[in-house]
């Protein structure tokens, strides 16, 4: 392992934040000057949202499914089992359908960007791009992080609508609960700051899993070995940062609405 | 020759410097080239020669020094009139740089396309294209079912589609065996004396550069003709780099007869 200069460590990272708040700038840019890729959007938004579908579905489910398990024998201690489908709904709806959802949309995508973009660095299509007089950050980010947003809000939606299903399913089937009773508790579990919380996420939580896969792919360095490290630090640093940001917005959103 | 004074620079290149960490890659360079000339970028490896020409293209910032294209200077342009000056330059990249999930048709029209050229129009000017560097036939084949000889010459109609007014070869027979090598510099002559469109080629064969001084493209006879009693191409220039500095800029007839030692030991 080479070691660094404190004061060349601290410049260095200083300057990747620098060239990642550019790039975060200009892809939100491209969004609103000509030319729009509409195209290269749709495109992305089938790649990264009909693409995931089916790991968000099975991750989501498989979640509600366990934590209905896993709480009813808490809650049979205090004699609230009739509770269990309003902890699963605001548990999948404010935090494990945003970030699971996120992680497993991190991990799929984040890294596929890094690695194609890094591809295309490393094979120099991104200066043929710009040689050729396009821009690669309105081509390439701008249509990954509109579609990656986009998508991102509609796959935690159906996240929690199928962990919900999941928790209900197990509780109806399992536990014995009233199937009925399940899902009047749940939806009346949830008040409009819930909902604001758990669609609020999935939005910084897009952009952070487009932005950080592009950034590192465009920065990739030193050929394919370059495009593996890439990968890998693209999917870390997304997953770490979805996370700092939940708690975040978590905070954010107690603070305004209470809970 | 020429007469210089007459004529508007296409390209000024002026005390161009760059470093990369403590690395210093280009020290002071300076050339000047005409409209209708080419000026050859010979040197060993490393020297700085695609660095250089990226620079040109505004792919790398100078850290000192400037670049005027078409009169224009390139350093203080803004990323919206770099695109908008690149669409005068064509350029062709050491690798191809050929984009991989496209077939050849898109990959040579891609310029086209993005500025919504219509379709048939575009198809024709591909077909044009790929019929000057004889691959006609690999019209819907991807980079990947080409070989590096073939990409090469993908890679020159695209850079060719819009008729620039600047060519950029970065060392367009690199890694190539001698006989694909010499058909890619045919197709760079034959461009230099149809189009007679100012361009700049990096290599570091000796053999092509030497190729492309003395010989010369025969429309008559469709074919590539050495230019007779020895003579050489009067548009054809050389700008030697060593280590990032300028050892040599001049004429064919001065290269060959200067008495640098280095450069007789380089030439050897």
């Amino acid at each position: 392992m080479k070691f660094v200069s404190p004061t060349e460590f601290v410049k260095d990272k200083l300057v990747s934040v620098q060239e990642y708040s550019l790039l975060c700038g200009r892809a939100l840019a491209g969004l609103f000057s000509r030319p729009i890729y509409f195209s290269d959007i749709f495109t992305q938004m089938d790649s990264i949202g009909i693409g995931s579908l089916p790991i968000v579905v099975l991750s989501g489910f498989f979640t509600g499914c366990v934590l209905a398990l896993q709480s009813v024998s808490s809650l049979k201690e205090f004699g609230a089992v009739s509770m269990t489908g309003t902890l699963v709904s605001l548990s999948m709806v404010k935090e494990l359908g945003p970030v699971l959802t996120g992680l497993m949309v991190s991990g799929r995508n984040a890294s596929g960007m890094a690695s194609e973009l890094g591809s295309m660095k490393v094979t120099e299509q991104l200066d043929a791009m710009r040689a050729l007089g396009v821009d690669p950050i309105r081509k390439l980010v701008t249509p990954r992080v509109s579609a990656t947003v986009f998508m991102l809000f509609w796959l935690t939606v159906i996240s929690d609508a199928v962990g919900m299903l999941g928790g209900g399913l197990i509780g109806v089937f399992m536990l014995g609960l009233n199937g009925h009773s399940y899902w009047r508790t749940s939806y009346r579990a949830l008040i409009y700051g819930d909902v604001v919380q758990g669609m609020t996420k999935p939005v910084f939580f897009g952009f952070i899993i487009a932005t950080v896969g592009c950034y590192f792919g465009m920065n990739t360095k030193g050929g394919t070995q370059g495009v593996g490290k890439a990968t890998t630090q693209a999917v870390v640093v997304a997953s770490v940062m979805i996370i700092i940001t939940d708690f975040l917005i978590s905070r954010a959103t107690i603070g305004i609405f209470g809970r | 020759m020429p007469d210089q004074t007459a004529k508007e620079p296409v390209l000024e290149v002026r005390n161009v410097s760059v470093a990369f960490d403590a690395n210093r890659v280009l020290d002071d360079v300076s050339f000047t080239l005409y409209s209708g000339e080419t000026y050859v970028l010979l040197g060993p490896a490393g020297g700085g020669k695609s660095v250089l020409l990226k620079i040109i293209n505004g792919l790398i910032p100078p850290d000192s020094g400037s670049i005027r294209i078409f009169g224009q200077e390139v350093t203080t342009m803004t990323q919206n009139e770099l695109f908008k000056m690149r669409r005068r330059v064509g350029m062709v990249f050491q690798e191809s740089a050929l984009f991989d999930s496209m077939n050849v048709e898109d990959n040579v029209a891609y310029r086209l396309n993005e500025e919504g050229v219509d379709p048939k129009e575009s198809h024709q000017r591909v077909e044009e294209s790929l019929a000057f560097v004889e691959l006609s036939q690999a019209i819907n084949k991807f980079p990947s079912e080409l070989s590096g000889g073939m990409r090469r010459r993908v890679s020159i109609a695209r850079a060719l589609i819009t008729k620039p007014d600047l060519i950029l070869y970065d060392s367009p027979t690199g890694g190539l065996d001698p006989i694909t090598s010499t058909t890619i510099v045919e197709l760079v002559l034959k461009q230099r004396d149809e189009s007679h469109t100012a361009s700049v080629m990096i290599t570091h064969r000796l053999q092509d550069a030497f190729f492309l001084a003395t010989h010369r493209w025969d429309a008559a006879s469709k074919s590539v003709q050495q230019i007779p009693n020895g003579g050489v191409d009067e548009s054809t220039k050389f700008l030697v780099l060593n280590e990032g500095k300028v050892v040599f800029d001049g004429t064919t007839l001065e290269l060959t007869h200067s008495e640098d030692p280095w450069l007789q030991n380089f030439l050897s």
